[in-house]
């Protein structure tokens, strides 16, 4: 034996004793112990509560990933996520901010998922159905409402709840909007098709601001309404937690994300494993096998685009009272692929690599890439040369670029693979023709 | 290209008489003007029709409509042209691979980009004054097209021939990783170097634009008037369409090309060396489009690494418009979507008393157009009907 295989199983005999029985037990209550004590007396924003962050992270993953029992599981990521994170929130605003953000795109890469990944429709025009769901709150719930017509009145704050469930519903009616018209379509036209209705949508957006002012141009809407803080008064008084009205809204806006996004896995979930997700794979793996089998193509394909749209359509409404601001740019194509890049990370069709791909490229946009801007500008006033304009945040389509080539040729099934997808990936579907080297063989993907 | 192959049967000895090889280079150009002179006279039939409905309200709308008749056609043109030019790259590429390559948009702005620092180097060289124009066109011509036609192939190196056999999703989301990459490093270099983000087009003095007439009908004469930039631009794309229709269709390589494209083992079997093909394929419509990428410069004035992804849509548009993979729709695909969006640029907000701003919605209507062409007629103006393989 050489040493690297005993080296490899060593470590492989140290990840058997801390996933599974009271080695596991003992590994995450003291990992979570830690993590938890290092977050609570480092409440700063720092590279160091960065790190300790990303490894908090890791630390739910992880635990997601063990072969403990589905109470010990359960138990750790929910009091993790529903009493270590918000309460360190409020130590600490940035990254409870961080996590907000990472559950709304991880209900985006969720939605997407379901159009990209189980029916195997590509849209690059996804971020269009976020937007249509932000502008009808944004526009809804401010005066922008009395520029269309003055008699309106802008609704009641109060109404941001059903609100939510009518993005749900006008997101999937523009899930179906786009998708009747693209039906017959397949593959790279479909794909430019729905960028050219993100793109309509943007412009629209940018706009729609003469004859009649709709969405106020590349101006933007401003003063978004948040909805009105009932549980004030409970955290207040009963609870003792002296809060301020804005560490409120975070913990709110935390929370409303952690519903919707826990709503949207198991909606998604159930989707995946009945008959309309089996009729989904069959239509993405062959279409024309799939009508002869008698699966209802028309209706499949549209209740995909409605189902993924309808996500996306709630999550606006959500976003844009999170925000307060909303303008067209926020809805351009990057944001299309930067969710797409999401997917394809995690693993086309795969529910916890979506999930993952989300929460990765967010700390990567959010968290890794300023931090390292700021490492960069410091080395730099020590005299370490580095161009000027070099910022590393402003190459997010560099990285993410970079990211698909690299993924499409090395890893296409993604990090966390969904089974039935990784082994489409591998299968050879093209005619046997190809005289070029085939794609290199890559092992049939191991979960980690 | 299947159209061009039935179109010319290919004489046994290989060797074509004059006549022969340029009935099969200038039948295109033909098609491509029937297809003008056709969209434009439909296209002002139908706003003399619009202005003629509104007559009652507004009584100098049609005089108004007809005064700037003119311009909007050769606006029409111009914007026309430019889509030509990119769309052949797209349709090479297609017709060889049916494979979209989305990074073609970033492959032209690259030509305008290069194009704009050999003018920039001209510039502070001194040499500006001194340089004839037509040899500084040629010259970021031929710069364009060398960068461009060498990164194409880069790209398809790295990029896409690794991921030939895959499934079709994979390969295009690479393509749209490529574009990005493009993007960014574009911005990076050019942030870094005098260039600067929005890169100035140096240009000799080309002279003033050039009345060609005045049109008489309202109160006070309107000229018409076209740029030497936007002449010179035009007629480098029609050498270049004319040369690629040579290139296609009466070359051994044109003849290699197009066998690849109908079946590409069936052309390894017959000696051709495919993957070279391929790669020529993209050489060949890289340097268009970096060509492309040159003159749009040259003729806007500014580049910037952003530039190229709106053009390139349209350009996609365009050869679908036209029927994708085939050459000669490519050019008509693209002259017809210039004058719609000239079209829509011109008379939107004056038939609508200034309510809508036409340039925005130039775009909405293009996009409109590709979407109402893939339901309708998915094969496109020229193209044949194929049944799609499964």
């Amino acid at each position: 034996m050489t040493p690297a295989t005993q080296t490899a199983s060593f470590w492989e005999r140290i990840k058997a004793t801390l996933a599974n029985g009271p080695g596991a037990y003992a590994f995450f209550g003291l990992y979570a112990a830690i993590c938890t004590w290092q977050l609570f007396t480092n409440p700063r924003t720092s590279l160091r509560t960065d790190i300790v962050f990303v490894l908090f992270l890791l630390l739910v993953f992880m635990v997601y990933r063990s072969a403990t029992p589905l109470w010990f599981r359960g138990g750790l990521i929910a009091v993790l996520l529903l009493v270590v994170l918000p309460i360190f929130g409020t130590l600490n605003p940035f990254y409870i901010d961080v996590a907000t953000q990472a559950g709304i795109f991880v209900a985006l890469a969720l939605g997407l998922n379901v159009v990209v990944g189980f029916a195997g429709l590509l849209d690059l025009g996804y971020v269009a159905f976020f937007a249509v769901g932000a502008y009808l709150w944004g526009i809804l719930s401010t005066p922008q409402i009395t520029q269309i017509n003055p008699a309106w009145s802008p609704v009641p704050p109060i109404m941001f709840y059903p609100f939510v469930v009518l993005g749900l519903a006008i997101g999937a009616v523009f899930g179906i909007l786009l998708g009747l018209p693209v039906l017959r379509l397949r593959g790279d036209y479909l794909a430019i098709v729905t960028l050219g209705f993100g793109e309509v949508i943007r412009v629209l957006a940018n706009n729609l601001d003469r004859p009649i002012n709709i969405t106020n141009g590349s101006q933007g809407i401003r003063e978004i309404e948040r909805p009105p803080l009932i549980l004030a008064g409970f955290v207040r008084d009963t609870l003792g937690w002296n809060l301020s009205d804005s560490q409120l809204y975070q913990q709110f806006f935390y929370f409303v994300v952690l519903l919707i996004v826990i709503f949207t896995v198991v909606v998604v979930s159930r989707l995946k494993n009945s008959r309309i997700g089996r009729a989904w794979e069959a239509i993405r793996e062959d279409e024309t096998a799939a009508v002869a089998q008698g699966i209802p193509r028309v209706r499949m394909k549209l209740m995909a685009f409605a189902v993924g749209a309808s996500f996306a359509g709630a999550m606006g409404v959500v976003f844009a009272s999170k925000q307060l601001f909303i303008n067209p740019p926020t809805f351009d194509l990057l944001r299309s692929i930067n969710i797409l890049a999401m997917v394809i990370l995690g693993g086309m069709g795969s529910i916890p690599g979506a999930i993952l791909g989300a929460v990765i490229v967010t700390l990567l946009d959010l968290q890794i890439l300023p931090r390292m801007a700021a490492v960069l500008r410091d080395a730099q006033r020590a005299g370490v040369p580095i161009p000027a304009a070099f910022d590393p945040t402003q190459y997010q389509r560099l990285l993410f670029g970079i990211l698909l080539v690299l993924m499409m040729i090395f890893r296409p099934q993604g990090i966390l693979p969904d089974e039935r997808r990784s082994e489409e990936l591998h299968a050879d579907d093209e005619p046997p023709a190809e005289e070029t080297a085939p794609p290199a063989s890559r092992p049939a993907a191991e979960s980690a | 290209m299947a159209a061009e192959a039935k179109a010319t049967p290919s004489p046994q000895t290989g060797q074509r008489s004059l006549a022969e090889v340029l009935r099969t280079v200038l039948a295109p150009v033909g098609q491509m003007l029937v297809f003008v002179i056709g969209s434009a006279v439909a296209l002002s039939l139908l706003v003399t029709l619009l202005a003629l409905l509104q007559i009652g309200a507004r009584p100098d709308l049609l005089v108004r409509t007809w005064t700037i008749l003119p311009q909007v056609i050769i606006d029409g043109l111009v914007r026309g042209f430019l889509f030509a030019t990119i769309a052949l790259g797209y349709t090479m590429v297609y017709g060889v691979l049916e494979f979209i390559n989305f990074a073609h948009g970033e492959i032209f702005m690259v030509g305008g980009v290069v194009g704009a620092a050999a003018a920039l180097a001209l510039a502070t060289a001194g040499l500006l004054p001194a340089i004839p124009g037509l040899l500084f066109v040629l010259l970021i011509i031929a710069t364009g097209m060398v960068v461009s036609g060498a990164l194409a192939v880069t790209v398809e190196r790295v990029a896409y021939r690794p991921l030939r056999g895959a499934p079709r999703l994979v390969p295009l989301i690479s393509a749209i990783g490529v574009s990005l990459v493009l993007q960014d490093v574009a911005r990076l270099i050019m942030t870094s170097t005098p260039l600067g983000f929005n890169a100035r087009f140096n240009t000799p003095d080309f002279g003033p634009p050039i009345r060609l007439f005045e049109m008489n009908l309202g109160e006070r004469p309107v000229p018409v008037i076209i740029s030497p930039k936007a002449l010179i631009f035009v007629s480098a794309a029609v050498v270049m369409l004319v040369a690629l229709n040579y290139l296609v269709n009466a070359t051994r390589l044109g003849k290699a090309i197009r066998a690849t494209a109908q079946d590409r083992s069936t052309a390894s079997l017959m000696g051709i060396n495919v993957n070279q093909i391929i790669a020529l394929t993209f050489l060949v419509g890289g340097a268009l489009g970096g060509a492309a990428g040159a003159l749009f410069g040259m003729y806007v004035g500014t580049v910037n690494p952003y530039m190229g992804f709106i053009p390139g849509l349209k350009a996609f548009t365009a050869a679908v418009l036209g029927g994708i993979g085939n050459i000669t729709g490519a050019m008509v695909g693209g002259i017809v979507l210039g004058f719609l969006e000239a079209f829509v640029a011109s008379y939107l907000s004056l038939f609508t008393g200034g309510a809508f701003s036409g340039a925005a919605y130039a775009d909405i209507a293009a996009f409109s157009i590709l979407i109402l062409i893939l339901i309708f007629r998915p094969s496109g103006l020229l193209g044949e009907a194929t049944t799609q393989k499964v």
